[in-house]
């Protein structure tokens, strides 16, 4: 897998060089060594029949921008090479260091919190930049945010006030939560009891899913969770139940089937996220035709996290005219830093804790229903910072050093 | 020119009733506006300032472009990868020109031949021969092109590409992208000045508007915009129109719901006129009097006086406008 990825990067640098040709003078070149560092695992099952597992998922969008950068480095006199990496878990630590031993020092990181964080604790990565694509726990842009690295995908706690604020739009302020057990579902519930605080909503009843997941394809769930969901969710009256299921193993199951007749939203239905087929405003048909041709399926909020990250450091080699790390990083939080990402509105970095600031999207299954921040909510500096931890709020000291 | 204005509000009040007494001192045009979301063309009267005809056309219109003989408006039909020729006697499709896969915007060389298409998926300009309807050659440029202004001897075209964020110039006898000019985030539009000195381009996410000299293909000047009670990130720079008299130039700024004009002279900005909701694009009137914008989220045109610089009035088009231009009637 990792020598076909790595195939694939040195045909796009010959199939752009014929762009390099129309340009008479270049300036002395930069080179730009990026690794795009995962871990072997299986692909994850949706609960969904409709869904097809993502095998390459992420690498493909970071692939794109990859494209998108040898262009414009091609007219720059800026070479980009990208490594891929998928090891076993307990090799992850040697591959990091293999890599800084081969002068990499910006990394994409596709990792879970605790491997990201295996890697980003060490000594040796002081010097790196490492840009997170993959978790989205709230810890991580606070009291364990690490200097070194830059949260690309959203926090958990943007993504629920993402739907707060549109629930409190549509003035749906009763909710019930039903979360799943597993860390994640745990996690995400909590940031959408927190959401609740902020945006006025209460929590009308809070419900643990305490079913064992079944196999997915025994009678599709259509006999079984027919006769446990109404009793499960016979509450007081509500406006809108939340579900908390990042692990997918229910939250399919409630929409239609709940006792009270009301929309579900959270991890499942109504979702709030970075990217969605859905969504072709602001030039994103481009982004999601040309992914698509290239890796012959659509693009998952994965992949945008990929694509933005690399598009971010292509931004910042423009800017900075350079592929060291600190100066790459110091272009990331000029105030001049603007990146275009096929969301209305340039995205920048958030100095307290290193988090992307960006709109998000809250879709159904098959159409995009709004984008967050909605137009009433205020804020001093930016209305995307009314997602998420505001400085205020943010528990993460490691960044003062950037203001 | 006070009386002027009042004249012109009087008159657009009481168009019908004096539409043959204002027939004598201003002559009429027809202003064309695309609507991208309602597949539509609108026709506006300049002298009712209302829209007199609405024609179905392909999917997705953006970019238009008149005819060198004023005949045929020329369309960018960018779901049905295709350019459309309208007649504008009759409104009817005529033909289709082949433009490469979804053209947003073109611009027509000086000699009326040749029709210069941006294709965004495929990051080529598409040239294509309007007379044998034939593709005639494609040029590679940066990643998702955009813009494309041409200058007035038709011997140089500027091509915006937005996620490479650079001004192409493309020496068109040669077909050959022969310098390169780093510009703010995702650059729209780009514009000659008259005496092919400068080009004018647009950076929608940059927010600002680079003045680019064509013999050093140096940037003059960026200018950026400061407007009270609007937030940066919705100032939008997209269309750019520079006056006949070549004193002032005019730039839709998008969710800024402004119109900034700006001084040739000086390169500072002079004023801030408030007009529709995103406005995009702009075109002058064939006289120069007036300016013409497409504002996509409140689907209207705002029209603007070029001397008083203030805003006349707004007229309801179809769903997301694009695309202006207008046209004398002959």
């Amino acid at each position: 897998m990792t020598n076909s990825r790595n195939l694939i990067c040195g045909v796009l640098s010959f199939i752009f060089a014929t762009i390099l040709c129309a340009n008479p003078v270049l300036a002395a070149e930069i080179e730009v060594n990026i690794a795009y560092l995962g871990i072997e695992e299986e692909p994850h099952i949706p609960l969904s029949l409709v869904d097809l597992p993502v095998e390459d998922n992420g690498i493909r969008g970071a692939e794109l921008a990859l494209k998108d950068n040898v262009t414009t480095g091609s007219f720059l006199g800026h070479k980009y090479d990208l490594k891929v990496a998928h090891p076993e878990s307990a090799h992850l630590r040697d591959t990091f260091l293999n890599s800084l031993n081969e002068n990499i020092r910006i990394f994409i990181v596709d990792l879970p919190i605790k491997e990201l964080l295996e890697i980003s604790q060490l000594p040796e990565a002081k010097a790196s930049l490492l840009f997170n694509i993959r978790a989205p726990d709230d810890e991580l842009r606070n009291d364990l945010c690490q200097a070194n690295t830059l949260h690309i995908l959203p926090s958990r706690a943007m993504l629920a006030d993402a739907l707060a604020q549109y629930l409190a739009w549509k003035r749906w302020y009763k909710w019930i939560l039903i979360s799943g057990q597993t860390s994640v579902d745990q996690a995400f519930a909590k940031a959408v009891r927190r959401a609740a605080k902020r945006f006025g909503a209460k929590i009308i009843d809070d419900i643990t899913w305490e079913f064992k997941p079944g196999a997915r394809r025994t009678d599709s769930g259509h006999v079984t969770e027919q006769q446990v969901i109404p009793s499960a969710t016979q509450t007081r009256d509500y406006d809108f139940a939340i579900v908390a299921d990042e692990a997918d193993h229910f939250g399919e199951y409630l929409s239609y089937r709940t006792f009270r007749p009301r929309p579900v939203g959270g991890t499942q239905g109504l979702v709030p996220t970075s990217w969605h087929r859905s969504h072709e405003q602001w030039g994103g048909t481009q982004l999601q035709r040309r992914f698509k041709k290239l890796a012959d399926r659509d693009m998952t909020p994965r992949d945008y996290s990929a694509w933005v990250a690399m598009r971010a450091i292509g931004e910042a080699v423009v800017k900075a005219n350079s592929g060291d790390s600190s100066e790459i990083r110091a272009a990331l939080f000029d105030p001049n830093y603007k990146l275009a990402a096929f969301k209305g509105v340039p995205l920048t970095f958030r100095t307290w804790n290193g988090q992307l600031r960006q709109p998000i999207l809250v879709s159904g299954p098959k159409a995009l229903i709004t984008v967050s921040p909605q137009r009433q909510f205020l804020h001093e500096r930016s209305p995307l910072d009314t997602l998420g931890y505001d400085l205020p709020d943010s528990l993460c000291q490691e960044f003062s050093s950037i203001e | 020119m006070n009386t002027y204005i009042k004249y012109f509000v009087f008159s657009a009040s009481f168009a019908s009733a004096l539409f043959i007494g204002t027939m004598n001192w201003a002559s009429a045009y027809s202003i064309y506006v695309s609507n991208e979301k309602d597949n539509t063309i609108s026709v506006i009267d300049s002298e009712l300032l209302e829209v007199i005809h609405t024609a179905e056309v392909g999917e997705r219109p953006r970019g238009i472009e008149l005819s060198k003989d004023k005949k045929y408006l020329y369309i960018c039909a960018s779901d049905d990868d295709i350019v459309e020729v309208m007649d504008l006697e009759t409104y009817e499709i005529v033909h289709t020109l082949p433009s490469g896969p979804d053209p947003e915007l073109m611009v027509l060389g000086p000699e009326g031949k040749l029709l210069y298409v941006a294709n965004e998926d495929d990051n080529l300009v598409t040239v294509v021969d309007v007379e044998n309807r034939r593709v005639v050659v494609e040029i590679p440029v940066g990643i998702e092109p955009e813009g494309l202004g041409i200058s007035p001897d038709g011997k140089w075209l500027v091509n915006t590409s937005e996620t490479t964020n650079m001004a192409h110039f493309i020496n068109l006898e040669t077909n050959q992208v022969e310098y390169n000019v780093l510009v703010d985030t995702r650059p729209r539009v780009a514009q000659f000045t008259a005496d092919a000195k400068q080009v004018w381009v647009s950076s929608e996410i940059g927010g600002t508007v680079a003045v680019i000299d064509t013999e050093s293909h140096e940037i003059i000047k960026k200018i950026g915009f400061e407007i009270p009670g609007i937030r940066p990130e919705s100032v939008q720079p997209v269309g750019i129109k520079i006056s006949h008299d070549q004193s002032k130039v005019f730039v839709a700024l998008g969710p800024a719901a402004r119109i900034g004009v700006i001084d040739r002279e000086t390169l500072e900005v002079v004023d801030y006129l408030l007009v529709g909701q995103r406005v995009w694009n702009l075109d002058l009137s064939p006289d120069g009097s007036r300016v013409y914008t497409t504002n996509g989220v409140s689907n209207d045109v705002s029209v603007i006086d070029v001397n008083s610089l203030k805003v006349l009035k707004s007229i309801p088009v179809g769903r997301l406008p694009w695309g202006v231009l207008t046209r004398e009637e002959s």
